[in-house]
């Protein structure tokens, strides 16, 4: 039989939910003071270092990684717990987050000891923010097509090229980037990419902005003038980087992040309509409860099998496939069943700006980490079709 | 295809696998493959799954039953299994013993109701029972002025008027009119008509879950070996990305009903947490069924449109069994007022108590 897809009924156990009560405690506090709006989305939330630092003394960042780096040794269930109470809130994690899923887990696999007691460290106190740069002009999720170069010098590497599309660059202390360190080869179009770690806000990177239909600004154009990497920055193997790229995505594509989104608006429609829906409304809102709960399923499922020490890429796939395709619809669902919202509704302002803000961001969502074609090209794979 | 981790699914698999061949059951026109394929799932003591041991039957745990289920929809199984089993557990629930024999459940939806009168009669309605026809024996969950009442009724005591489902088997309506039950006792607390229903549609999802398995699977292999443009089907993008579509509908599907399976097996009631769990299982595979179940005729083209090939024992059975025991739109109506009723800040905790 060809599928041998599984998505086992994990339950979190429960010192997660105790974690689960001290997560929302502190982001009633966080409200109650005034660092974020919860039913404001559409804020620029990419500097908030201070809420990111005592999220670090919280001991919620580098949640998994070994206590000599400053982690807590806990599990990725754990970690998935904060994650999705810090989405659910609409928390401004921006700044941490991609240090905290993808690039601290790189540098404990690939950087040299130094490295690692340096910034995983820092990466756990909240304090430095990272990028990813993969896409180029012209490659985007065609990471094999990537061209930026990084030559061999004296003791390292001199980078010339551009990265795009790169979330947060301008606030970022830190990127991880594939470098080309030799060309492809007809055998394999995937060898010549090597992973670097790279110390922003330096001469020889400059940081274009580029601004985002939602009116916000996240991402950017990084420009590379013979800026020099040195030789201990490299991840990795050099060469062979796009094995070490793709192992990454599993983390990325199947966190609560990949669903819960526009996820606000479901709340605060179920706030317009009330405790007594008419049953178009109720059944809107029952079939959109059913999709997320069942998303949530798989999504835990998941983390299970990372926590198992798995490598779930096919299942990570069809996870972020299915998910981001729903908190894109989800707001149009719900602009659907507003139209019958009473003016009266006491949130309807509110309802409506979310709408407006959750409308807008919904295009970019099956793009974002990985384009759905590709995932699906992915899960493909996975049924034995390629 | 899930492995078999337990003998009880083992077994069924074994007897599926044997005489209940989709091939050959389709080329069957008399119907001769129910009888052995029944007999040698009742030796098995596959259709009491779900009954202890001291009431007649042999004492699964729900968890396996839940699995046999699951199984029987990969094989699209076409006797009165999955009902035989609801009726021995809903007799169970009362301490009323099992007899041989297949079985059904009335009533199989959420509103159809049938009432026992002062005299100890049953009177009421239930549309689409599935297999009542094939039944000996009903169990039925009863409302009297005392209270929900556990009765098992003679099946040839009823009025049936037969119908098929979208999947061409038996779903009838039966009326009971004054009819005296065999056994009779008051239901313990907890067990009503919503928990009857949210074990049916769990036991739906399961099947439907299966069939889509079985959908995947056999799409898969077909897209193999068809050959069109001079390629393999599977080598066109297009057709990957609709098979990739399949296999998360197929998934979406396992995950919420083995979700929702594991969720009843390991609650101590019929509680808001398994209430979501059930109604999201029963509304997303209904969902799945229609989506994973166009997808693979698409996959299959007009060969699979035909009454030859074994494809329609899946898609149609997958999407019939939406129907029974509340539809997706019921439940989708009844889970969203349980939520509008809690307000807005209660559905995250909701959502993440599972």
């Amino acid at each position: 039989m060809t599928a041998a897809l599984r998505f086992d009924p994990i339950r979190l156990p429960e010192k997660c939910e105790q974690l689960r009560k001290e997560v929302r405690a502190f982001l009633a506090e966080e409200i109650a003071a005034g660092t974020f709006d919860p039913h404001k989305p559409n804020r620029e939330d990419t500097d908030a270092p201070e809420f990111s630092r005592r999220v670090g003394a919280k001991g919620w960042l580098g949640m998994t990684w070994p206590k000599k780096y400053g982690g807590q040794e806990r599990s990725f269930l754990e970690r998935y717990v904060v994650t999705e109470e810090m989405r659910v809130a609409n928390a401004p994690t921006r700044r941490f987050f991609v240090a905290d899923r993808q690039s601290g887990p790189v540098l404990i696999k690939y950087a040299p000891e130094h490295i690692k007691m340096d910034i995983l460290p820092r990466i756990c106190r909240g304090e430095i923010c990272f990028a990813i740069g993969m896409s180029e002009p012209n490659s985007g999720s065609d990471l094999f097509a990537a061209k930026t170069r990084a030559t061999k010098t004296d003791g390292g590497y001199l980078i010339n090229g551009t990265k795009i599309w790169t979330s947060s660059a301008h606030i970022a202390d830190y990127m991880i980037a594939i470098f080309r360190t030799s060309p492809p080869t007809k055998e394999n179009r995937r060898h010549g990419l090597t992973q670097f770690l790279v110390k922003m806000k330096q001469p020889g990177i400059q940081v274009n902005p580029i601004g985002q239909i939602t009116g916000q600004y996240e991402f950017n154009e990084v420009v590379f003038t013979d800026f020099f990497v040195p030789e201990d920055h490299v991840l990795g193997e050099v060469d062979g980087a796009w094995k070490q790229a793709t192992s990454e995505l599993a983390y990325e594509r199947s966190g609560p992040e990949r669903f819960l989104e526009t996820y606000y608006v479901l709340t605060e429609l179920v706030r317009a309509v009330g405790p007594n829906p008419d049953t178009r409304s109720a059944e809107g809102i029952g079939r959109l409860v059913a999709q997320l709960h069942t998303m949530r399923r798989m999504s835990v499922s998941v983390a299970g099998m990372l926590q198992a020490g798995k490598e779930p890429v096919v299942e990570a796939s069809i996870v972020k496939d299915i998910g981001t395709v729903w908190e894109q619809q989800l707001p149009h669902r719900v602009r659907d069943l507003a139209a019958f919202v009473e003016e009266t509704a006491t949130n309807r302002e509110t309802l409506e700006q979310q709408l407006d803000f959750a409308i807008k961001t919904a295009p970019k969502l099956t793009i974002q980490g990985g384009t759905t074609e590709v995932l699906r090209g992915i899960i493909a794979r996975g049924l034995g079709l390629r | 295809m899930a492995e078999s981790d337990n003998i009880v699914v083992e077994t069924a698999e074994k007897i599926f696998a044997d005489l209940a061949d989709p091939q050959t059951i389709n080329n069957d026109k008399k119907n001769s493959w129910q009888a052995p394929l029944w007999q040698a799932l009742s030796e098995a003591g596959l259709p009491l799954s779900w009954v202890p041991d001291d009431l007649g039957g042999s004492g699964a745990s729900l968890a396996d039953g839940f699995a046999l289920l699951n199984a029987a929809g990969r094989f699209a199984v076409a006797v009165p299994l999955a009902e035989t089993m609801l009726a021995g557990w809903l007799l169970a629930q009362a301490k009323i013993t099992s007899p041989e024999g297949e079985m059904t459940v009335l009533p199989a939806s959420p509103r159809d109701r049938i009432t026992l009168d002062a005299d100890g009669a049953l009177s009421g309605r239930a549309r689409g029972v599935p297999f009542a026809k094939a039944a000996k024996h009903f169990a039925v969950l009863a409302h009297g002025k005392d209270g929900v009442c556990i009765a098992l009724v003679d099946a040839g005591k009823g009025r049936i008027e037969s119908g098929l489902n979208v999947g061409y088997d038996h779903s009838d309506t039966v009326t009971l009119d004054k009819v005296q039950p065999v056994t009779i006792k008051a239901a313990p607390d907890g067990v009503d008509q919503t928990s009857l229903m949210l074990m049916g549609g769990v036991a739906r999802s399961l099947q439907i879950a299966g069939a889509l398995e079985a959908m995947l699977d056999i799409s898969v292999r077909y897209s193999n070996e068809r050959v069109a443009f001079e390629k393999k089907i599977s080598k066109f993008q297009a057709v990957q990305h609709n098979l990739a579509r399949l296999a998360g509908e197929s998934a979406a599907a396992l995950a919420a009903a083995t979700s929702a399976a594991d969720a009843i097996a390991n609650a101590k009631s019929f509680d808001d947490a398994v209430y979501l769990e059930a109604a999201s299982a029963k509304i997303r595979c209904a969902e799945a069924a229609e989506k994973g179940g166009a997808i693979a005729h698409q996959v299959h083209g007009a060969i699979g449109f035909t009454i030859e090939h074994i494809l329609h024992r899946y898609s149609l059975r997958a999407l019939a069994w939406r129907d029974d025991f509340g539809s997706e739109s019921h439940w989708a109506v009844e889970l969203g007022k349980l939520v509008a009723s809690r307000g807005a800040d209660e559905l995250w905790p909701l959502v993440a108590s599972r």
